[in-house]
């Protein structure tokens, strides 16, 4: 067999799959209420259009996107809404406006809800401004708003859509049974969000430890017999599925460092959310759902469960038998990457492809982690996929040196963990990183304050100048009026 | 219900720091058990008194900087370095000596600096060069080796290793029991003008594959090297390197001038070059930082060494070699940093 593409450095790790991926999925029974976060990972929040009291249907609108990094919300649940407030929530920052809908019995949908009837007649601007409506963001962990992605992608000129199906990090099947499950959604949602970036081809791929999912694509790709789509094999190695890793695995080339992947011609889609562009198309249904992965040592059946957005991840571990053994970590994602939550009662978002309840048995080897100093044995940097050197970094980090942090790519960091894991001296070199970056950011916001505050100062200074100068002119012709008292257009001398 | 929360990776790998050294010390025992059978006992008495010493050292060091000694005391790193002195030193070294190198090594070569991680030298290095500038003398005095024709038994070998180690002067009892090492004596012979197929003729200095001795030691230590090197503990980079920059210029030289210029058996299974090549140049604290830094690095430990070995001021040069492409470390990471990904070179 010919060698597979792959990026450089990277490791194979325990996959951990098996633990949820022998089980179909499971439809989560709709919970007694859904809280949606306005934040659907990215950081940014759409704004409420729905009051406190206000009735819903599934389907129903009730957060608009105004900024192109935030996605759109609907009811999940058809239903009361109960509280718009501020909570907890499954995001990076901790807390997000959430909206919360009671739900009533009527599981009413919304009319807006219905097949997209016109599909073909869209023109791609069009298309991209329906998946913008529909809510549609990134299932595969960040939870981009797909829309805005494909709009840079139509700007640059991108010429392949990568379908991201490589899954690659530890416990998370959620993609692999939705590709086993629904590959002819994937291929569908591959085919129109090709259209709506205008890309000439599309490459579905797919790590080689999912032979059962590779099958299914496959036979999916041959029913439909296009010839712009096509499927990648490749070599199961961490993090395969980080985005700029893939592109150059699939399409060889270099996503530039600070730029889009779109700069390199490429867009890329996770396979989820491409069944999810399906599902819209053929049923007209925003993101109302997700596959999530609910897996770890703590939960007695581990599994892959389809549930509303919004719908409490308590909800969802019930479902999947409950809590066993002592969980000590709630992880929204994988072992690698994965954001502890501190507590089961947030909402499922759209990022959120992992529910990960690890016990000792699963992340011991972090929680018995002794920190020594750092032996310079550059393992980190013989893993590193974006060709750093983490061991330089972390000294230049201890210094707080912005400027040899910025030289060393501290902003190319794509935060995979992976110098964490093989680390001798078992350094949080990952948090340190993601410290020193927040830092960095704080630095020039500050920079930027400080240019702005002087800038304000230097007009200040010239508009006070120029009113003393008014002022004198005016204090000098009047003095002058008043030596010259047979002036007649002296004013008020009477 | 609610969670404790802490940063990702939630999992690592769970190599540690004692694993990487322990299996360095492991990876010395055949090198260890050649040195014992071909050189007497004297290794371990040194091995003996350089592992107390550097212990009491680090403790001392610890103590001193006010920080927590038994951390540091089990993660074997001091041990490392106490292996790799006791290594290169004779093994008739008085025991005040071996002592004196190995406290010097662990203050000046590692506790100076900030300790673990932070010396900017090979501390074992430190020590040994310190000691031979010092001690000509004792530094160049090792037995006979026993694969050499018409050599003593092992047992009064390991009778004058015990006087030796207690100080006893070996000129009364054991005159011709000790000698010069192979590199040592075709260095000498070479001065007085005797051509190198003489005195490889000799006998008593080299055997099929390298010098007497030495060469069983360095074909050991290779075998411990490569189990390093398949455990991953160490990678390739810097032991190819430093045999490249020490074998590719002797192969140049021998085929101009077989008469004075050593080969490349000779180089590789004489003197310290294995044990250099594979546990000592690769300190990683002390190397380059990135792959293509250490493979300069690497080549010119070798051909420093080579260098020395070929018109130095001593025979064998590696710890010298060592000492100065540690100093430029920092210029060869300066111009080694790696492509980082989506940037231009």
């Amino acid at each position: 067999m010919a060698a597979r593409p792959t990026f450089p450095a990277g490791l194979a790790l325990d996959a951990h799959k098996q633990q949820a991926c022998g089980t179909p999925i499971v439809e989560l029974p709709l919970p007694p209420q859904v809280v949606l976060a306005l934040d659907q990972g990215t950081g940014y929040s759409a704004e409420p259009v729905v009051t406190v009291g206000e009735a819903v249907a599934a389907g129903t609108l009730v957060a608009h996107a105004g900024h192109p990094y935030a996605s759109a919300v609907h009811a999940s649940l058809a239903g009361i809404v109960v509280a718009i407030e501020t909570r907890e929530a499954a995001v990076p920052s901790g807390r997000s406006v959430c909206i919360v809908i009671d739900g009533n019995a009527s599981n009413r949908i919304d009319d807006s809800v219905r097949p997209v009837a016109d599909l073909a007649a869209l023109s791609p601007d069009e298309l991209v401004q329906r998946l913008r409506d529909a809510g549609i963001a990134g299932l595969g962990g960040a939870g981009f708003p797909t829309a805005t992605k494909l709009a840079y992608a139509r700007n640059l000129g991108a010429h392949t859509l990568v379908l991201n199906g490589a899954e690659c990090e530890p416990w998370i099947c959620c993609d692999d049974a939705l590709m086993r499950s629904a590959a002819d959604d994937v291929v569908l949602g591959a085919l129109i969000l090709r259209r709506a970036a205008s890309a000439e081809r599309c490459v579905i791929a797919i790590e080689d430890d999912k032979p059962a999912a590779i099958a299914a694509v496959t036979s999916a790709i041959e029913r439909l017999r296009d010839e712009a789509l096509t499927l990648a094999v490749v070599p199961a190695v961490y993090p395969q599925g980080a985005e700029r890793q893939l592109i150059t695995a699939v399409v060889g080339v270099e996503v530039p460092a600070g730029g889009l992947p779109a700069d390199a011609g490429v867009v890329c889609q996770n396979v989820a959310t491409a069944a999810a562009v399906a599902h819209w198309a053929t049923r007209g249904e925003p993101m109302l759902s997700r596959v999530v992965t609910v897996t770890g040592s703590g939960v007695e059946h581990p599994g892959n469960v389809r549930a509303p957005i919004g719908a409490p991840l308590a909800a969802l571990i019930a479902a999947s038998g409950g809590y066993r053994d002592t969980p000590l970590r709630l992880i929204a994602g994988g072992s690698m990457t994965g954001r502890a939550l501190p507590s089961d009662e947030v909402g499922l978002t759209k990022s959120m492809n992992c529910i990960f309840v690890a016990t000792r048995d699963d992340i011991g080897s972090r929680l018995e982690a002794v920190e020594v100093p750092c032996i310079r044995c550059g393992d980190c940097a013989g893993v590193c996929p974006a060709g750093l050197l983490p061991q330089q970094l972390l000294r230049a980090a201890h210094a707080d040196a912005h400027d040899t942090l910025r030289q060393l790519g501290l902003s190319d960091c794509i935060d995979c963990g992976l110098c964490d894991y093989v680390c001798p001296s078992q350094i949080l070199l990952a948090d340190r990183f993601r410290d020193a970056r927040r830092r960095l950011q704080e630095a020039a916001a500050m920079a930027q304050k400080a240019a702005d505050a002087r800038e304000r100062h230097g007009l200040r200074k010239r508009r006070q100048q120029e009113a003393a100068t008014a002022e004198q002119q005016t204090f000098e012709s009047v003095r002058d009026r008043a030596r010259r008292p047979d002036d007649d257009s002296a004013g008020d001398s009477n | 219900m609610r969670f404790d929360t802490s940063p990702a990776p939630h999992v690592i790998a769970g190599y540690t720091v004692p694993r990487v050294m322990f299996q360095v010390l492991f990876a010395l025992l055949p090198a260890g058990m050649a040195h014992v059978v071909l050189f007497g006992p004297g290794l371990l008495l040194q091995l003996a008194v350089a592992c107390v010493t550097a212990l009491l050292a680090e403790a001392a060091a610890l103590r001193w900087r006010g920080r927590d000694a038994a951390p540091a005391l089990k993660d074997g790193s001091v041990l490392v370095t106490a292996f790799l002195l006791a290594f290169s030193i004779p093994p008739l070294l008085p025991w005040w000596l071996g002592a004196l190198g190995t406290a010097l090594a662990v203050l000046l070569g590692k506790h100076v600096f900030g300790g673990l991680g932070q010396n900017p030298f090979n501390p074992a290095m430190v020590g040994y060069a310190i000691l031979l500038v010092s001690f000509p003398a004792e530094m160049t005095r090792w037995p006979v080796p026993m694969d050499v024709e018409g050599s003593r038994s092992w047992s009064e070998l390991a009778r004058m290793s015990v006087a030796s180690f207690y100080g006893a002067d070996l000129t009364t009892h054991w005159d011709g029991y000790t000698g010069a090492t192979a590199l040592d004596s075709i260095r000498s012979g070479l001065d007085l003008r005797y051509t190198l197929p003489e005195l490889l003729a000799r006998g008593d200095i080299a055997g099929t594959l390298g010098a007497r001795g030495f060469a069983w030691i360095n074909l050991a230590a290779l075998a411990g090297g490569l189990y390093l090197m398949l455990r991953r503990i160490v990678r390739w980079h810097i032991p190819v390197a430093v045999l490249g920059g020490l074998l590719v210029p002797s192969f140049i030289a021998h085929g101009l001038d077989s008469g004075n210029a050593l080969g490349p058996a000779m180089q590789a299974f004489s003197g310290a070059t294995m044990l250099t090549a594979f546990f000592i140049a690769t300190d990683p604290v002390s190397a380059a930082t990135s792959d293509r830094g250490r493979l300069w690095y690497g080549a010119g430990i070798g051909l420093l060494a080579w260098i020395i070995r070929t018109w130095g001021g001593y025979p064998d040069g590696f710890a010298f070699a060592v000492l100065l492409m540690n100093l430029a470390v920092p210029f060869i990471d300066r111009y080694t940093v790696p492509r980082i990904y989506g940037r231009q070179p």
